[in-house]
């Protein structure tokens, strides 16, 4: 059984969605996604488990040997993601049912959830697999079944961004995968262990590094990083409620992994950064997009989208880590994912709750909430001080080893661009935070029932795990670590 | 007893606070309770540290290498002594003033109460910059609803400037200053000696040491200054322990224990590592006093004061010698009685009489002489005459001036203990001297007695203080080389 733990993670959700379509009543396929998400979170806490101590899994898919055929393989870092991605899946299946019922269509939810189990089956996908090309079939899994449940937002403004999202999307799977031909194209395999013994033979070939840089670019559209980030606002905010808390949480750290398995592990660090001054470029983007996120940020109004700004900017601060080059940068980025995960899960599935009592997310419907929904208020704080990086939370631990990986390398500009982007995040919060404590309600029509406490229930558990995270940490760090020491052990 | 019950003892009592949200009487028993428990707590450790040992205890790893540890070290028995003494009166004046006024949300007032406690106990024990850092943002959060307690315009604009302040140094300034000692010895204990010494060039001790003291913002250093001011829309309570104890003096108390600790009295007193802070300490003094004189209103007047004191205090570090230090160290004592007798008075006059400004306090002493007759016991020790306490702290940070040969600062503290006199002694002189207006009430009408009785108990130990330094010498030892 445990041996075929890998081949699980993605089959569960996978089966489950069809099992979503053959049921179609609402409740059914609420409880097989919430069963399929728990079960599939068992699985990746198992695989981490296996995997934390530096082991290495590997999983002939289908009894063919790699690197014929594809090969699942599991190390400290993508075990991680695994962890990041079910778990955050698994943590808002509660939330899901009363959201979902109030903001899609009755004899649509079954079709909803089974999107959103074929998109996590596409994420759990990219995490997990060593072959590029499988990785770009996940890839467009998870991408294809996005744009559709971002398309099936309460707003007509919906279909607009999914539309957005759509293209600039494909623009960027198509990079990649130009990049994987290209790469076959040298070395006539897809194992990225393989791909990665075959490539320093090619050292400066031309072919080698337009590679590279599609890879890259693409990986970068994927992620949203500045200035390639023009499609996240829109496509988060105006989404329904769970998918913008489900793809914030995992969708961009899935894009950041994929990032950093193809530059450290299947091109090598050293060949990678070398001549093309990617790390320099990817620290600068990284700087330009932690501030001017944190900027634009300030001046919206529909929290959603002021949330999605911030998002641009904590992207700046995964890519920063990365572009250090360091095992200290690498850890901090290894566990801002997790961090950045629980703080802006927490965050949206709040303001989740308050679009369901209110039906909007604007600041003018927040006002005066943290007085008639004091638990949702709390939570909406301690998600916020985690994205400040206030200490006891997860936001502090990353935006510690990030500052000491960043002073280490002695780039004082950096580390004031990290801490000028925490300080602009003090400004955007506060604005939240005084409007849900300070205005009087206004009078808008709200749902009367009591907020449903399986919505609670998940919002509390992110806060608390928010908490938890930022009392201590070393559990997680110690895998961020291995992770990081075996990126730039080369081990792929 | 362990350690660890020093700060985690607040925070089981603001649990208990929380429990008995729905029942005011036992709700107040319970933080007087556990208020008295801390006071004696921190008490019994006097022998231990005074036989000059430092009990440690570590929690666990919190940031790789990194601990959460604590420990006791007599700057800190003393700042610790001084808050948990403190907030038990206060607690007593707090239960008075909270319904005498009809507040709203006593229970959460009370349960962030203890929580700021917490923070400053932990401030008081960090054994490292990290576990400092961890308790001085606790203590910043956890006051934030304390000071906007009112929930209307003028506390959230007051707030804002608060959390703004205080949040936008520690993490712009404190934490970048943390992690760069970090890096740069690989250590953040508080270490007897200091840890740089040797470790870092001249000039970058100097750019740390700024870090330092204006990353600590809650020593109001000027230009960031401005949220004490500002947090002075709290109800007075708030305003008499934290502003005038708990927050402000975990301020200067971390830049007295990182210019002792991390940097060392030797090292620190090299070349000119400390001047720059000096002189900006030097200026908040006598600016802060010279803003205290303009002010009409009693509590602005008083956080201006504060500015001004707390100064004395931070100049007292960056003198960087053991007399100025040991001068420091006291003011956090004779400072903390002074000036929470002053609030406590300002607070007994609006709830007796509603006035809150200089100018309406004409011939109040004949009516509230308890009260106003505390208020100028309190300004004396403050202003530093004997026999009052605050003539012990004043006269070493004097010498201190002297043993740094700093004849300026000498004349600074001079100039600026004239400018006390010129901005305290007017409130008891018209009070007790002026006519009261015509067609005001006759006879006493002094505020309720939870409220006086406190203010007299802090007078008297202004007095106290005066006459039994021998303890707090003894405490203090290691700086006493005269």
């Amino acid at each position: 059984m445990t041996a075929q733990l890998p081949a699980l993670q993605i089959l569960l959700p996978m089966l489950a969605s069809a099992l979503c379509v053959l049921l179609r009543s609402p409740a059914g396929a609420w409880l097989c996604f919430t069963l399929a998400t728990w079960a599939s979170f068992a699985v990746s806490v198992l695989l981490v488990l296996a995997t934390r101590s530096g082991a290495i899994l590997s999983y002939e898919m289908g009894g063919w040997e790699p690197p014929f055929g594809i090969e699942l393989r599991i190390d400290a870092l993508n075990a991680f993601v695994l962890l990041i991605v079910s778990g955050m899946a698994a943590v808002m299946a509660p939330f899901a049912r009363s959201s979902v019922l109030a903001e899609i269509e009755q004899t649509r939810v079954y079709l909803f959830y089974a999107l959103v189990l074929l998109c996590l089956t596409g994420l759990l996908g990219i995490s997990i697999t060593g072959d590029a090309f499988n990785l770009f079939v996940f890839l467009e899994i998870s991408s294809l079944s996005s744009y559709a449940i971002i398309a099936m937002g309460p707003n007509r403004r919906a279909l607009l961004a999914a539309f957005q999202y759509l293209i600039m999307g494909t623009v960027g799977g198509t990079f990649i995968l130009i990049g994987i031909g290209l790469m076959y194209m040298l070395t006539g395999t897809l194992n990225m262990a393989d791909l990665a013994e075959r490539l320093p033979a090619m050292a400066d070939s031309r072919t080698e590094k337009a590679a590279l840089g599609f890879i890259v670019v693409g990986a970068s559209i994927k992620l949203a990083l500045f200035p390639l980030h023009a499609w996240l606002p829109n496509a988060y905010a105006y989404a329904p409620s769970l998918v913008s808390a489900l793809l914030a949480a995992t969708a961009t750290k899935v894009a950041a992994y994929v990032l950093i398995r193809f530059i450290y592990t299947v091109f090598l660090p050293e060949r990678a950064f070398d001549g093309l001054m990617l790390s320099e470029l990817m620290m600068a983007l990284a700087a330009i997009a932690m501030i001017a996120g944190s900027v634009v940020a300030i001046f919206q109004h529909n929290v959603k989208l002021l949330l999605a700004w911030s998002s641009i900017a904590q992207i700046g601060y995964i890519v920063l880590g990365a572009a250090l080059v360091t095992t200290a940068g690498l850890a901090a980025t290894t566990l801002h994912l997790l961090n950045h995960a629980v703080a802006k899960g927490c965050l949206f599935l709040a303001l989740g709750v308050i679009v369901w009592k209110t039906g909007g997310a604007r600041l003018s419907d927040l006002a005066g909430l943290g007085r008639t929904l004091p638990w949702v208020g709390a939570a909406f704080v301690i998600g916020a001080l985690s994205l400040i990086g206030v200490p006891f939370t997860g936001g502090f631990i990353t935006k510690w080893y990030l500052l000491v990986a960043v002073a280490e390398q002695e780039l004082w500009l950096l580390a004031g661009a990290v801490v000028l982007s925490s300080l602009l995040s003090i400004i955007y919060m506060g604005r939240v935070i005084e409007t849900l404590y300070f205005r009087a309600p206004s009078q808008g029509t709200t749902r009367s029932e009591p907020v449903p406490v399986l919505m609670l229930s998940s919002v509390w558990l992110l806060a608390l795990l928010n908490v938890a995270i930022g009392s201590y940490s070393e559990p997680f760090a110690a895998i961020a670590r291995t992770a990081a020491g075996q990126l730039l052990g080369g081990t792929p | 007893m362990s350690l660890l019950w020093l700060p985690f003892l607040p925070l089981a009592g603001a649990l208990l606070v929380v429990m008995a949200g729905r029942l005011p009487n036992l709700r107040e028993a319970l933080s007087l309770l556990t208020a008295a428990v801390l006071a004696a707590l921190t008490f019994s450790w006097y022998p231990v540290v005074t036989a000059g040992e430092t009990p440690t205890v570590v929690l666990f790893d919190f940031l790789g290498s990194a601990q959460l540890a604590f420990s006791l070290e007599p700057l800190g028995l003393l700042f610790a002594s001084v808050a948990s003494g403190l907030w038990f009166v206060t607690t007593l004046y707090a239960a008075g003033y909270m319904r005498g006024n009809n507040e709203a949300h006593q229970t959460r007032f009370f349960t962030c109460f203890a929580i700021a406690i917490c923070g400053a106990m932990g401030v008081a024990l960090a054994d490292n910059l990290l576990t400092l850092f961890l308790f001085y943002e606790l203590l910043t959060l956890s006051t934030y609803p304390l000071v906007t307690h009112k929930g209307n315009a003028a506390a959230r604009r007051g707030g804002r400037i608060y959390l703004g302040i205080l949040l936008g140094t520690s993490i712009g300034l404190l934490l970048p200053a943390i992690v760069l000692t970090w890096v740069l010895t690989g250590t953040m204990r508080f270490e007897p000696g200091g840890i740089l010494d040797g470790q870092v060039s001249q000039g970058m001790a100097t750019l740390l040491y700024l870090m330092f003291a204006f990353g600590v913002g809650k020593a109001a250093l000027m230009p960031f200054h401005k949220w004490l001011p500002a947090a002075m829309v709290a109800p007075t309570p708030v305003s008499a322990l934290l502003h005038a104890v708990a927050v402000v003096k975990a301020g200067v108390f971390s830049i007295l224990k990182i210019t002792v600790y991390i940097f060392g009295l030797d090292f620190a007193a090299q070349g000119d590592i400390t001047r720059p802070v000096m002189w900006v300490a030097a200026f908040t003094l006598i600016a802060a006093s010279l803003i205290a004189l303009t002010r009409d209103n009693l509590k602005e007047r008083l956080a201006y004061s504060t500015v001004s004191q707390l100064a004395y205090i931070t100049l007292g570090a960056a003198l960087a010698t053991s007399m100025s230090v040991m001068g420091g160290a006291m003011h956090i004592l004779m400072h903390a009685f002074g000036k929470i007798t002053l609030f406590f008075c300002a607070g007994a006059i609006y709830t007796a009489a509603h006035k809150t400004l200089v100018s309406e306090l004409d011939g109040l002493g004949r009516a509230m002489p308890f009260t106003f007759g505390a208020f100028l016991i309190a300004s004396l020790s403050i202003i530093g005459l004997p026999p009052l306490g605050g003539s012990w702290s004043k006269w070493y940070l004097m010498l201190g001036a002297l043993d740094a040969e700093q004849a300026i600062m000498m004349a600074v503290f001079m100039i600026s203990s004239l400018l006390n006199i010129a901005y305290l002694l007017p409130i008891p002189a018209r009070a007790f001297l002026f006519k009261p207006p015509a067609g005001s009430p006759i006879g006493l009408r002094e505020a309720p007695l939870a409220s006086v009785v406190p203010l007299c108990l802090t007078a008297t130990g202004c007095f106290c203080l005066f006459f039994l330094p021998g303890p707090l010498m003894a405490l203090l030892s290691p700086w006493n080389d005269s």
